[in-house]
């Protein structure tokens, strides 16, 4: 529990006795409320720019970087922010670091700029980041919101790029744009369209939530056997 | 001890003598000619193409169905038809492995995902071929010439390529009447198309064979009539006023009739019992929906054929017309209101 | 629970507040805005450039300078190398002597997908295209976009004639994709196989541009040489 606010700035400094809640926050992020994975927030970035594996992991760390820091600064502010205006002001916050991201991508490669497109200042409206701004930093301390943005990041980039790697291999033979097979490969066009990023995605939702499920009938089975014997 | 139980039933008790075993059997009949000529024009290629067909929907029913415990995998013949369908949508050199990759596509997304047979949005062999004309579409817009001589010693290259490897073509490549109508302006004689003497999908070469599968089926009543009528006569009637008001860029309305898969979609894939509305005058509306949608794409579009897409657009809107157009019961709600 | 527990409502927030507040983050956001633009603006403008060079020198084989002219519909003149929003603007290659190679002109227009968008290059002595390059297409990937790779389709654009005929106000032929394999003319292009619409796109965006730049660069070629 935080301790009750003195100033406007209470809680800024403020790190946890223990440091298993906050990893917890990281972890979270990763695999139970993963944002793609379970959550099935993100949608359009997730589908439009994992055609390659490069794309995806510029996007990924995109979106990364500006959940971070959003959640830094929204959770900082957070005894500032007036209640009414406080969506306008996450807003306007987001906006800012995309636009950062955007010059940032821009000076590292032109070309993954030209790929990525229009989906950058897109990120302003990921549902991810201002949900994350919203229900967590809000609310929560500077290093707790820190690393809440930080696993939410990282679960994104990584979905991302599990979309990226199915995507590229079988649409162009490719792997981070070097090429894995010998040229006779017959790319799998449908895959680099925007139609094999639902098969992708479709796939990795099936295999995750078997996982799941299995996990979840094992318990109960345990039990049943238990009873049995 | 009593080992008897009593049914009890609702009504109907009394029901007609077709089930969908013997309706589904009769479907497969009727597509067995067109499947012949198919392997006499195109040779071993074709034979082993619609084998691979076959054998992957049927294998992918068998596996889906024992992996939910169905206690009867493979109970009616509606995947076999979805087998030969697709197989005869295809060009007749495709690699096999590709051929394998649409089966399982069509069976498992196109039927399976749904709930199989029964609750498909759309034809299962037409979402396999879609998704191979997306996937490979080079390979599936590569034709072979009909009538090689040595069609029944040599198997072409092509069709044994390894798994994810490209294709490589060793024998006569062919262009559809279709793509030469699009792109070269050149019509292709209608006796030829009639008869199957021209290039193109394995079983969309004999218009004849395929009319006269239709009627059989027609003739025993297993089959909506209204749908390849009111699709045919779209088309027929659209190409053959266009054609008379500019013959040089319309193509004219026997030529549209017979080529490409028109007959083959009209007649065997738009007519799914699933995917089609089931009210007389839905059918009909059905009909010249997808009509209309294949002229579309066929002579403005970018793709010289269009029977597929227009058929998948025509499955999807199937449901709403059938709820647009159901009649009204007597003392219920106001004309078109919802209920 | 008891009515005690529930929190009372916080006070209303006057609008100085909020306003304070909106100003002040807003006045962080443009900081933050204007220090990484600042710092990544000289970044930007050099791989820009890179890029557009690199592209014009492969339309223009031997050029090792460029220039920017804008044409404002009279005269052209000279432009800033560095400002990417001009409109109208095409490209002179200079060798290392200083003489013009050519002319490095940016066209677009509708493919099968989207918008394709091309560099070619114009030889004003030879009236005629050659050399050409994709800068953006979204073509189907196998087949359309060949027009970006295709050795035999980039052969059409060594020597592809653009002519203007005896009036100089249109090309003598107009620029034409033909099927593949029945090229016969200096004017035609060469198209690919199973790619017919993106190679009649290309052929389509050149024939528009060329019979547009064609005769004004005729007209004014003084313009684009003294400078």
């Amino acid at each position: 529990m935080e301790s009750k606010p003195k100033g406007k700035l209470a809680g800024f400094f403020h790190f946890p006795q223990g440091d298993g809640l906050s990893t917890d926050e990281f972890i979270k992020g990763l695999w139970r409320e993963n944002p793609v994975l379970v959550q099935v927030l993100g949608m359009c970035p997730t589908l439009a720019v994992t055609n390659s594996a490069i794309n995806a992991m510029a996007m990924g760390l995109a979106t990364l970087f500006v959940l971070v820091m959003s959640n830094i600064l929204v959770s900082s502010l957070r005894n500032v922010i007036p209640k009414q205006v406080r969506i306008a002001t996450y807003i306007l916050i987001i906006a800012t670091f995309v636009t950062v991201a955007d010059y940032v991508i821009q000076a590292i490669s032109l070309d993954v700029h030209k790929a990525l497109g229009a989906f950058i200042p897109l990120i302003v409206v990921n549902c991810i980041i201002l949900g994350r701004a919203e229900a967590f930093a809000s609310k929560n301390g500077v290093w707790a919101s820190f690393m809440d943005g930080l696993g939410m990041g990282v679960g994104f980039t990584y979905a991302l790029l599990l979309l990226g790697f199915i995507r590229e291999i079988l649409g162009s033979g490719s792997l981070f744009g070097i090429s894995l097979f010998a040229d006779s490969f017959q790319d799998w066009v449908i895959m680099i369209l925007p139609s094999g990023g639902f098969f992708a995605l479709a796939g990795w939702l099936l295999l995750f939530n078997g996982l799941k499920l299995r996990k979840k009938q094992a318990q109960p089975e345990q039990t049943r056997e238990e009873v049995l014997i | 001890m009593f080992k008897k139980t009593l049914h009890i039933g609702t009504s109907p008790h009394i029901i007609g003598g077709s089930s969908t075993d013997q309706i589904m059997r009769n479907v497969v009949f009727a597509l067995l000619p067109v499947a012949a000529f198919a392997v006499y024009t195109f040779g071993l290629s074709a034979l082993l193409l619609l084998i691979t067909a076959l054998a992957s929907c049927l294998l992918t029913e068998y596996f889906l169905n024992r992996w939910i415990d169905k206690s009867s995998p493979l109970s009616d013949w509606s995947v076999t038809i979805t087998g030969l369908l697709y197989g005869l949508t295809l060009p007749p050199h495709l690699p096999l492995w590709m051929v394998f990759v649409g089966g399982v596509i069509a069976v498992a997304l196109g039927k399976f995902i749904f709930g199989g047979l029964g609750y498909n949005v759309f034809n299962p062999a037409l979402v396999g071929r879609a998704f191979i004309q997306a996937a490979f579409p080079v390979a599936i817009t590569t034709w072979m010439a009909p009538f090689l001589p040595d069609r029944f010693s040599h198997i072409p290259g092509s069709t044994l390529t390894l798994p994810f490897l490209k294709p490589v073509y060793d024998i006569t490549s062919g262009a559809t009447p279709l793509s030469l109508m699009k792109f070269e302006h050149h019509t292709t004689d209608t006796y030829n198309l009639l008869m199957g003497m021209t290039s193109g999908s394995t079983g969309e070469t004999s218009a004849l064979l395929i009319l006269l599968g239709g009627l059989y089926l027609i003739a025993r009543k297993m089959m909506n009539w209204r749908i390849p009528v009111a699709l045919l006569g779209t088309v027929y009637l659209i190409s053959t006023v266009l054609h008379w008001s500019n013959p040089d860029i319309y193509p004219g309305g026997l030529f549209m009739l017979f080529s490409g898969g028109l007959m083959l979609g009209a007649v065997f894939m738009a007519t799914d019992m699933v995917a089609s509305p089931i009210t007389p005058l839905g059918a009909t509306v059905y009909g010249i929906i997808i009509g209309i949608m294949i002229y579309v794409i066929r002579v403005w579009g970018g793709l010289p054929e269009g029977v597929m897409y227009a058929i998948l657009f025509g499955n999807a809107v199937s449901p709403h017309i059938d709820n647009f157009i159901r009649p009204r019961v007597y003392g219920t709600g106001k004309q078109w209101s919802k209920s | 629970m008891t009515v005690d527990t529930i929190q009372p409502e916080k006070k209303e927030v006057g609008s100085f507040k909020m306003f304070q507040a909106m100003v002040g983050i807003g006045i962080i956001c443009a900081l933050a805005i204007v220090v990484t633009y600042q710092t990544t603006l000289p970044v930007i403008t050099k791989n820009k450039a890179e890029a557009l060079e690199k592209a014009i020198y492969k339309v223009l084989p031997g050029a090792q300078t460029r220039k920017n002219f804008q044409w404002d519909g009279q005269k052209f003149s000279e432009a800033d190398p560095s400002d990417h929003s001009l409109k109208d603007v095409i490209y002179t290659g200079l060798d290392a002597n200083g003489a013009m190679v050519g002319i490095a002109i940016e066209a677009r227009g509708q493919g099968f997908q989207d918008a394709i968008q091309v560099l070619y290059g114009f030889d004003p002595e030879k009236q005629a295209i050659i050399g050409f390059y994709v800068l953006d297409s979204r073509e189907t990937p196998g087949l359309g976009d060949k027009i970006v790779s295709d050795a035999a389709f980039q052969e059409n654009f060594k020597a592809l004639t653009a002519r203007l005929d005896e009036s100089g106000k249109k090309l003598e032929h107009d620029i034409q994709t033909v099927k593949h394999g029945t090229k016969s003319k200096p004017w035609e292009i060469d198209a690919i196989t199973g790619a017919t619409i993106s190679s009649k796109a290309v052929g389509n965006i050149l024939n528009h541009s060329a019979q547009y730049w064609a005769p004004i660069i005729k007209a004014h070629i003084d313009e684009l040489r003294t400078h």
